[in-house]
Parts: C-alpha cells; structure tokens; sequence
C-alpha cells in the first residue's frame, strides 16, 4: 500500500483514527493515519447488523413470554450463557434457567442485585421488559 | 505524580506495547521490529472453533507468543503476574506504579469505556499500559489510541477480569532487567525462521500457506453449503478479521514487510529489501481480496463474479507468499 492511497472513509469509531503500514515515495515503510475503510466498515456493519437482529428476535420472544428479560440484557451485551455465567459466577446451567420467564420470576434479590451489577444497571431496569431495543 | 510514558499509536495491541515498553526503559524499537522478532505473522482457519458461530481465521500467532519471543530473544527480564481476586491484582498494580514502573496487562475490550461503542466485542486478548495514578483513575497508554487516556479503577478492574475465552484474569507484565544494549541481528533471525516455520512447514493442512489455500477451496464451495445468506456473513468475518484494527492492514502483510525493511539494515543484507516488496504485494492482493468481498457482502458484485474468484485471490496470496518466504527462509539458515 502507498502512503498516498491509505484510506480515509470515516469509520464507525467516533472519529477515531487507526495506524497503517504504507510505503512512501522512496519505498521506505511509515506509519500512515487512516480514518478507516470501506471494506472493512461493510464488513462491521453486516457484523453488527447479525447483533442487532438478534437482539429484536430475542426481545420478541421476551414479549411473548417465551424467555426472561435476562435473555435480553445478555444479547444485548453478546453474551451467552457461559460467557454470562462467570460474570454471575454460577453454573451455566443455571443463567439457562434464569432465561426463562418462571425461574425468572422467583430469583432472589441478591442474585437479581448480581445480574443487574453486571450490565451496570439498576435492579428495576434490569427486571423491566424494554419497549424498545437498546442498542447502545 | 504524573510521569512521562513515551506512547506511541501503534497498529497491534501486543506489538505496540512491547515497543512502547522496551522504550520507556531506554531501548528503542519499532513495533514492526518487535513483531518480525516476535514471529508475528501466520496464517490459520480454524472452523471447528467457532466465534458468534463463525469460523476463526488468524492472520498472527497466539496471544501473548510474540511477547515472550521478543522478550526471550532479546534477553529482557520481565515479571508476570497473574489473580484470582480482584482487589489483589489492583493493589499490586498501585505498588508497582507506585515505584513508578509502568505495566502491561492483557484486559478485555468490552468493558474499557475510552472504545468507541462499534468496537465493543467480547475480545480478551488486548494489551495495555498503565503508567501512573491520579486519584482514583489510572493514566493507560492503549496502543491503538492516538493518545493516553485516564481510565477508572472500576472500569479497569472489570477489564482485567473480563471473562470467556483466553479470560486475563489480571495478567500483569513488566520489565524488571534489560540488556545494556539490543543484539537485534540473531533475534531478527530468530523470527524470521520462526514465521517461515510455521507458514511452510507445520504438517497440518489448516495452517500457513496450505491453510490459506484450503480456506480458498472451502470459500469456493461456502454458497452450495451454506446458502448465500451465511456464505456472506462468513466471508463478512473473514474481512473483519483481516482488516480489524490492529492488523495495520492486509491481514498483518504490511506491518511485516515493514519489519523486512528494517531487517535488511540490521542484517546488512539486501535482499531483504525486495522481499519486503513482495510481501507488500501480497498485502495489496489481500486488500484486493477484501474489496471484492466486501462488494459481495454488499450485493453489488459484478456480472459472473461469484466465490470462485475469491477463492482464486486467495490462491494467489498463497503462491507469492509461498515462494516469497521460501527464498526468506533460505537467507536466515543456520
């Protein structure tokens, strides 16, 4: 790549540039500030497209009473159950059980305080049904 | 206190804090040099490990391997720390700042509030500084940042302790004796045979430039296995993984070629310069690669183009860098 055609299409990073390796006129490599690229933002929104849509089938089946709003914060955050498990600090067996609207409903306040603690949010937040997803 | 840190934005997480370290305790390095020694470039597909149910593809070597070559072949003495708890692994990184040592810990990217939102994946393997204290909040130079940044002890502790796959559980490193000067010629050597290795000669298809060529036969036939809808988002995270940041573009192709420069300096030796050409080439043919991709993921390939071009660029990778480490590894033998 030469330090001419180093990309510069604004990415989805706020403005934030990233370091890529060019060769400049002399053929001598330099450090080349790049505001992003196509190729790879297409690549990143069909990624977070694939979240995105997984999020709304998720809350959908929240809605319908098919799983517990603990199954939304964990596809919002793109976590499944293992991953959420040593967050909790219980056995991934259990996080499944907790997905489910029953088993929801009779948590304990310490383990709800537990769940909440990890997305950062309060414990009524945490047990409400969003009306909207909450892609942040 | 607020103590100077030479930071340095850098391409790769690891790379860059190597360079950045070995800086600030008076041996100056490039990042490139530190990958070249840290045999930094491979190639790897990985489908039966899977990533959001995607198939991995590495274009480097493990976390963490091109730290301890680099350290190990340059004979820099480093202590490496790894806890259980929390509380512990913070009070040990106040007693280390406080002796004014700065620090490098493998953390989490999802829980580092200074990532811009877009970046925020479950990725465990990312390398940082942290070179002083003020108040509660920690000064970190992150490698891929333009410029250091505070951090919060919570947000920083969460980090550290980030879980899933290759989990840090606060993995802290730093430098605690350096040689009295940097005999770069053997350790450039060093790395040199050890990406030549693993890209030519590990006897399992998956792996260096047999992988590649095995990916492209797989890419070939992703649209009649999968169906299009998933042969895209295959080919989508074959992209990102090649062009994420961190990789300085063309799946690590041009942060390497760069190495090759500075090799032919220190080795003395010319030859260098023109394979470093070559492996820029193949850079270019990766990002050749990813344009015609990405115009796939899009829906706005071309008439008759289909996978099966793809997969022809990928075979081309393979060939050049194929003949190109080739006549390399024929430079560094013993």
């Amino acid at each position: 790549m030469k330090e001419k055609e180093v990309p510069q299409d604004e990415a989805l990073f706020d403005g934030m540039s990233e370091v890529c390796y060019a060769v400049d006129e002399s053929g001598r490599y330099v450090l080349a500030e790049s505001a992003g690229w196509e190729p790879a933002n297409i690549a990143n929104v069909q990624a977070w497209e694939v979240i995105r849509c997984q999020i709304e089938a998720v809350l959908a089946k929240v809605r319908a009473g098919e799983l517990s709003p603990l199954a939304y914060h964990m596809a919002r955050h793109q976590m499944d159950a293992k991953l959420m498990s040593g967050y909790v600090r219980l056995f991934g067996w259990q996080v499944r059980r907790h997905m489910k609207p029953g088993p929801f409903g009779k948590l304990q306040p310490e383990r709800l305080a537990r769940y909440a603690g990890v997305f950062k949010i309060s414990v009524e937040e945490f047990r409400r049904i969003p009306d909207c997803p909450d892609t942040d | 206190m607020n103590p100077a840190f030479p930071h340095r934005q850098t391409a790769h997480c690891e790379s860059g804090v190597i360079a950045n370290l070995l800086t600030s305790h008076g041996l100056p390095i490039s990042e490139a040099m530190a990958f070249g020694i840290g045999g930094g470039l491979f190639f790897g597909y990985l489908p039966f490990i899977r990533i959001n149910g995607l198939p991995l593809t590495t274009f480097r070597t493990t976390p963490g391997s091109i730290f301890n070559r680099v350290t190990k072949r340059l004979g820099i003495g480093v202590e490496r720390q790894s806890f259980k708890s929390p509380t512990k692994a913070m009070a040990e990184l106040d007693r280390l700042l406080d002796r004014g040592v700065p620090v490098g810990m493998q953390t989490g990217v999802y829980w580092l509030p200074y990532f811009p939102p877009a970046l925020r994946f479950h990725f465990n393997a990312h390398n940082l500084v942290a070179y002083g204290k003020r108040g509660d909040d920690y000064l970190v130079s992150d490698p891929v940042l333009p410029e250091p940044v505070v951090c919060a002890a919570a947000d920083l502790a969460r980090a550290r302790f980030a879980q899933g796959a290759l989990a840090p559980k606060g993995k802290m490193y730093c430098v605690t004796s350096v040689p009295k000067a940097l005999d770069l010629a053997p350790a450039v050597r060093q790395g040199i045979r050890e990406v030549c290795r693993f890209m030519l000669s590990v006897p399992f298809p998956l792996i260096g430039t047999r992988g590649i060529r095995y990916l492209a036969d797989q890419l070939e036939r992703w649209p009649a296995k999968l169906g299009d809808r998933k042969a895209i988002l295959y080919l989508g995270n074959l992209i990102r993984m090649q062009e994420e940041i961190g990789t300085g573009g063309g799946g690590f192709r041009f942060i390497f070629a760069a190495f090759l420069q500075e090799a032919a300096d220190v080795l003395g030796e010319g030859r260098f310069l023109e394979l470093s050409q070559r492996m820029t080439a193949t850079g270019d043919l990766w990002r050749e690669f990813a344009v015609a991709g990405a115009r796939h993921c899009k829906g706005r390939s071309g008439k008759g183009e289909d996978f099966s071009d793809l997969a022809r660029l990928l075979r081309r990778c393979a060939e050049q860098e194929d003949a190109l480490l080739r006549e390399l590894a024929s430079l560094v033998r013993k």
